[in-house]
């Protein structure tokens, strides 16, 4: 059984997984739901000055993509609709409960001093194990130069960081919008402010669809819609991405990451960690599926953790990171083509339709015998893999590596390259 | 004394609407969209090989999934006008769902049948048309019989602009589909819903209660008319060989099933007490399960090969067997006995392959009490409609056809049933009268 504890800038959880900052950690009843279940940690759901916001009906909206519900998921809701005192209560409440679980304290108020330093006192009080200021929501808050408004301006990121580390010793992380340009200018803004950690990606802006009829986004209030915050399996890559730029910028490499964004079980939690991160935060597969799924993460990352040798969260935390690189540095005689298995194929042409149409042509039909077979033109194959991802069947194409292995030349040295520096 | 059990209302009317409904109930649409998003649009697709339509498969499934419903349905009918019937009684298993990928990857295809139904039911409850008749050309064609391929023949010559009379004997048009097919398969009416359908696009004149032979001779329509089509199926059913077939209880499973669809209340149809069925295709599997399906205690489908051999799919047969039908394989009838006048069991003659690959008699004999004995061994064509006109060539008692259609008589094509392909199958008539219309019509118009 490998140590699955966690400490994400002083927070500490006996396991990494954490329910996200929504509508699952929005009062006592889930959080305590979620600890029953196995979860780590909470994010609790963004408290903010009373009087509490209100929010509009129907608030969701999805993309399901080849029979898979809820892919992709936005919504258009604010933070806690509930007055300040109840979550204060029920917030010391779980965390005397529960001691042993990270609860953690989502925090947007307006962009004064007064104000944070208002709020921060009450959350002292209630003995919760850190604050998460929350920088990121698209809607809604933006608009009222909260949210996201003040995560897109890298010096508000670090003024108010800096009121909240002046005026409490509360470990604090800084939760950071995806709807920038560069992620690495936010999180360097967070860290010169103070911030004990970071914690990403936020929502991102977005409108899932527009029904056709109503001639409206979706989801459609009254005639109406808005762009929402999008989350769930779609953003996974986004998410991983900017995680990993954090991880690169020598700036920001030793910043606790808390990682957040369509992380559904526990291989792509273990990718997040893999690339840096110290804690995952889980929340759209938890409004898909309920807490239970916790059972999976936990298991499912001891398992591979014991099946690798790793005994702690440290042993590969961060071990991807020295393999991203940039494109330039990639080896340009690496050699691969694609093999097709002729034992599985099935035989739906899919990739030999792929590669004729958006690809390389190297995949030739040859009917004969009244059936048809599937053969890689190798001359043609330019190994991009895919045939192999177009391809149903699982390990039915593989891509094998043909050159010797031994050359070496990427583009900083290639003769194609007019900027290209000379090797001797 | 009769020893004969044979009566009516065997079963309660409660059990017989249960029994006679459909028997594959249709896809839900949640269910027919995670079926379609089943498919995997292969390049060249193997389904689209198997059809003897040629329907464009993954295309109007893909539609399926988008909510182009009547796109997909235009896909399933402008290749075959009787989609909605072939989603029904297509051999499915052994057409393009046994070529399916997913059949070779995990014998689990994707329900062709199912959603090419669903597609069809659901333009068909939108009552949106999809085919306009053609500028007229002026040509007249005489189409005998109005069956699948005659139907299929007429409607494809009115989008090309043709007109056309059909000329059908029987009561209402649509051939097997409406007097031949197990009822459980089609509910609801759907044959003349699909006729209804049919007919819309107009320039199509029907001429019911008119047989060959009888009520218009071929000779006529051929002067008459610019092109004759024959889709005249087959008309007689094949006898047993064997003495005193016409003793009472031994009946030709076709009447009983055209009997069964046209019946208004099913309460009032006798049936047998034990029933035995003699032969080995779709017909002999319908007459066991519809006589099970009225009531029948003991239904026995004999047939004189084995399993493999019979013309009835794999599946078919698992569906008899699953409505409670015992199949004998391997004996032939050899005397029916009576008591009476009326049959009142069977001797059956063991039989098995000889090395050479003949079926022989073994010798040994089985006897098979029964109330009622269908036979269901084949039909087929019924020489004497053409009276005293000059008769097509025929071969194997079927008339002879060429690649595009066309008899040995000049200006008279012919399909369905009555040629000579043997594919006894509404897909393969529908087919067939497709492309014989596409025949005529570059006929007359290159005249």
């Amino acid at each position: 059984m490998a140590d699955l504890s966690c400490n994400v800038a002083g927070i500490k959880a006996p396991n990494p997984f954490w329910v996200a900052s929504a509508p699952p950690t929005d009062k006592l009843y889930n959080v305590e739901r979620a600890f029953r279940a196995g979860w780590g940690g909470v994010v609790w759901k963004t408290l903010g000055l009373d009087p509490p916001i209100v929010n509009v009906t129907s608030r969701y909206g999805a993309v399901h993509y080849n029979g898979q519900r809820m892919m992709g998921f936005n919504n258009v809701e604010l933070i806690t609709d509930r007055p300040l005192e109840d979550n204060l209560k029920e917030i010391k409440q779980i965390k005397k409960d529960w001691p042993d679980r990270a609860v953690v304290v989502s925090l947007m108020v307006p962009c004064t001093e007064n104000d944070w330093e208002f709020i921060l006192r009450k959350i002292e009080d209630t003995g919760s194990d850190g604050v998460e200021l929350n920088f990121g929501c698209p809607h809604g808050m933006s608009e009222r130069g909260m949210g996201s408004a003040v995560g897109q301006v890298p010096e508000y990121i670090e003024m108010v960081t800096r009121w909240v580390k002046e005026c409490s010793d509360l470990p604090c992380l800084v939760k950071l919008t995806p709807n920038i340009t560069d992620i690495s200018h936010a999180a360097r803004a967070a860290k010169a402010g103070g911030a004990d950690g970071v914690a990403l990606i936020n929502t991102v802006n977005s409108i899932v669809s527009v029904d056709l009829d109503l001639m409206a986004p979706e989801p459609t209030i009254d005639g109406k819609g808005s762009h929402g915050g999008y989350c769930g399996p779609a953003v996974k890559p986004i998410a991983l991405h900017m995680v990993t730029e954090i991880a690169k910028d020598p700036e920001t490499n030793t910043l606790p990451v808390s990682a957040i964004g369509g992380i559904s079980n526990w291989r792509d939690a273990t990718e997040f960690i893999a690339m840096g991160a110290r804690g995952i935060q889980v929340c759209t597969a938890v409004m898909h599926y309920g807490f239970k799924i916790v059972d999976d993460m936990i298991d499912g990352l001891n398992n591979w953790m014991d099946e690798k040798g790793y005994e702690t969260i440290e042993d590969f935390r961060g071990a991807a990171v020295p393999n991203v690189t940039e494109w330039q540095y990639l080896n340009l005689k690496y050699d691969i083509k694609a093999r097709i298995d002729e034992t599985t194929c099935i035989h739906c042409g899919l990739c030999h339709i792929s590669c004729e149409d958006a690809s390389h042509q190297a995949i030739r039909e040859i009917k004969a015998n009244g059936g048809r077979r599937f053969e890689v033109i190798d001359n043609n194959c330019v190994g991009c893999n895919l045939c192999m991802f177009a391809c149903p069947v699982p390990n039915c194409i593989t891509m094998e590596r043909v050159d010797t292995g031994t050359e070496y030349q990427n583009w900083t040295t290639h003769p194609n390259n007019p900027m290209r520096v000379d090797q001797n | 004394m009769a020893t004969q059990d044979i009566r009516a209302g065997r079963l309660s009317q409660e059990q017989l609407t249960d029994n006679f409904s459909d028997h594959h109930p249709p896809l839900s649409s949640g269910n027919a969209i995670v079926e379609a998003d089943r498919c995997y649009f292969c390049y060249d697709a193997p389904c689209i090989e198997a059809c003897p339509t040629a329907i464009d498969i993954p295309n109007f499934i893909r539609k399926i999934s988008t909510g182009n419903l009547k796109g997909s349905a235009n896909d399933i009918l402008s290749q075959n006008i009787m989609g909605g019937m072939c989603a029904r009684v297509c051999p499915t298993e052994v057409l393009c769902e046994a070529a399916c990928v997913r059949e070779t990857q995990e014998h689990k295809p994707v329900r062709i049948g199912d959603l090419q139904r669903y597609a069809t039911d659901r333009f068909f409850e939108s009552g949106e048309t999809l085919f306009e008749r053609g500028k007229p050309t002026g040509k007249r064609v005489a189409v005998v019989g109005g069956g699948p391929a005659g139907l299929a023949c007429a409607h494809s010559l009115a989008v090309l602009g043709h007109e056309s009379v059909i000329f059908e004997a029987r009561e209402k048009l649509s051939g097997l589909n409406e007097y031949g097919i197990a009822a459980y398969k089609t509910v609801n009416n759907f044959a003349q819903r699909e006729v209804d359908f049919i007919l819309q696009i107009g320039g199509i004149e029907t001429r019911t209660n008119h047989q060959l032979g009888r009520d218009v001779k071929f000779d006529d329509l051929r002067q008459e008319y610019d092109a004759v089509f024959l889709s005249i199926g087959l008309g007689d059913v094949n006898e047993l060989g064997l003495e005193s077939e016409d003793i009472d209880g031994v009946i030709n499973a076709v009447d009983t099933i055209s009997e069964l669809r046209q019946a208004e209340n099913l309460g009032e149809l006798p049936v047998g007490r034990r029933v035995v069925v003699i032969g080995g295709g779709n017909t002999a599997i319908d007459i066991s399960v519809q006589s099970k399906k009225l009531g029948a205690e003991d239904v026995t489908l004999v047939y004189r090969r084995g399993a493999q051999q019979m013309s009835a799919t794999w599946k078919e047969q698992e569906f008899a067997k699953s409505s409670g039908v015992s199949i004998k394989y391997w004996l032939s009838p050899k005397r029916l006995h009576s008591e009476n006048g009326h049959v009142s069991r069977v001797e059956f003659e063991c039989t098995n392959l000889n090395p050479d690959g003949k079926l022989t008699g073994t010798g040994e004999t089985r006897f098979m009490e029964a109330d009622v004995v269908f036979k269901a061994i084949g039909q087929s064509l019924q020489d004497k409609i053409f009276s005293d006109s000059e008769m097509p060539d025929f071969a194997n008692g079927k008339i002879v056809v060429n690649n595009e259609f066309e008899t040995s008589l000049p200006g008279v094509w012919s399909g369905g049933d009555c040629i000579g392909s043997g594919e006894d199958l509404t897909v393969q008539a529908v087919a067939d009268g497709k492309h014989a219309a596409d025949s005529i019509h570059n006929k007359l118009m290159s005249q």
